[in-house]
């Protein structure tokens, strides 16, 4: 499915990531591999550090944070905005929504259309469709895109698999009409058929938690998990992402008439280092103009991880200038999608630790 | 240049790979050494293993790893 926008922008944007700093050194002990062998993964995938929240912190709370953060600093007024979506999929709870959640607790207008969009690493694109789509109704004049996840409280401690990769974060970008008439590209696609290859199987409505679902097994790789725990066909989704990805890019920069060389970035979700520079050599695509750092220096986001990436490599350019960037988001549902656009020059573009 | 075997054992020295016909089946191999694998294969013998080749039949076997390099002009 392909759309094409027109006269919408990111304006502003922030990621914030908990204090709370681990490494993949420190944590080796956690797994049943000898030290040799998750040493040789450590370089091949990027492991190294990631951020995860101490203690029971919800995604609402990383919100809350990121947004007061905005109020204060006077990047945001709390009137300013009519819509706020949030993607997560570690909601505060199954109801209310989590951004009615966070509504309530920043004491926010009640003339504002709040939504959670339950979705994954390609929930910044996502989100972003909903919101330029949102923004064709008059009375929205902003929307307020948040992408939070506190995923490491659903992965086993005892699975290498998942464990070392993942990462909390949260990002907020403020997503308004612009001047600017230049087309944005975008298109998505949807297998449901796969969707178990990420699943968490249990604490949901057809398999509810119990002390039965919360019985670590191993998974015949060393790894225990409980069904209470993120499950990831690590081959499964490897394989996905090499066979869709780079022709959902192809389709993005025909439809698009552009070339590879005339993007500037390719600015995509990240799982690991091994995944992108895959992707990278495929789409005959210099490893600089896809960056895969955002793995070693805080774990795999979810959707968080576009924001990031743009946070951490490009927050000065940004500030001044513009890019011409291609966007990518790969993962849960199975689902994926990519969008071509202009980032730039951002009102704000900050990387913030929530302590 | 070190040849199929030696870079396996660089991974999993307690194995002796020419005994298995399927290392993946046989627990010699995990999915994450099969990333490791193409990792060393990319760097010891020059060439970017496609990530749609990344698949299990092709790391069945020193032989079926043969056959793969082969299809980059290596082996």
């Amino acid at each position: 499915m392909n759309f094409i926008f027109s006269h919408r922008k990111i304006s502003g944007l922030l990621a914030l990531v908990p204090a709370n700093e681990r490494s993949f050194v420190d944590e080796m002990s956690n797994f049943n591999f000898p030290v040799a062998r998750s040493l040789k993964l450590k370089k091949v995938m990027g492991y190294d550090k990631h951020r995860i929240v101490d203690g029971p912190v919800c995604a609402s709370d990383l919100a809350c944070f990121g947004m007061e953060h905005l109020f204060n600093r006077g990047l945001l007024g709390r009137d300013d905005f009519d819509a706020l979506f949030v993607v997560t999929q570690s909601p505060d709870y199954f109801m209310p929504p989590t951004s009615s959640v966070i509504q309530g607790r920043l004491g926010l207008k009640h003339d504002m259309f709040c939504m959670d969009i339950s979705q994954g690493c390609a929930g910044f694109l996502i989100g972003l469709i909903q919101a330029f789509l949102l923004l064709d109704q008059k009375s929205v004049r902003k929307v307020v895109l948040i992408n939070v996840d506190v995923m490491s409280r659903k992965v086993s401690l005892r699975d290498r698999n998942s464990y070392p990769l993942i990462g909390d974060a949260a990002s907020i970008a403020i997503v308004e009409r612009s001047e600017d008439p230049a087309p944005i590209h975008a298109n998505l696609k949807m297998d449901g058929t796969r969707r178990e290859a990420l699943m968490i199987p249990a604490g949901g409505f057809r398999t509810p938690s119990s002390p039965e679902t919360a019985v670590l097994e191993d998974d015949g790789e060393n790894n225990f998990r409980s069904q209470d725990h993120l499950r990831m066909d690590g081959q499964g989704v490897f394989n996905f992402v090499q066979v869709e990805v780079p022709p959902m890019i192809e389709d993005l920069l025909r439809t698009a008439g552009c070339t590879a060389d005339e993007v500037d970035y390719f600015l995509f979700h990240q799982p690991n280092r091994f995944m992108l520079q895959k992707l990278a050599d495929a789409m005959k695509v210099p490893y600089e103009k896809m960056p895969s750092n955002i793995v070693e220096h805080y774990g795999n986001s979810s959707g968080v991880s576009i924001p990031m990436a743009i946070a951490h490599n490009l927050r000065e350019r940004l500030t001044s200038g513009t890019i011409n960037a291609c966007l990518a988001g790969f993962g849960v549902g199975l689902t994926w999608s990519s969008m071509l656009m202009r980032l730039g020059p951002l009102e704000f573009c900050e990387l913030i630790d929530f302590a | 240049m070190k040849t199929i075997e030696e870079v396996l054992k660089g991974i999993r020295p307690e194995f002796d790979f020419t005994a298995s016909q399927d290392f993946l089946g046989d627990g010699m191999l995990d999915s994450f050494d099969m990333m490791t694998l193409v990792s060393d294969l990319d760097k010891e013998y020059g060439i970017s293993i496609a990530g749609v080749d990344i698949v299990p039949e092709n790391f069945h076997n020193i032989a079926s790893i043969q056959e793969l390099l082969r299809r980059y002009g290596k082996a």
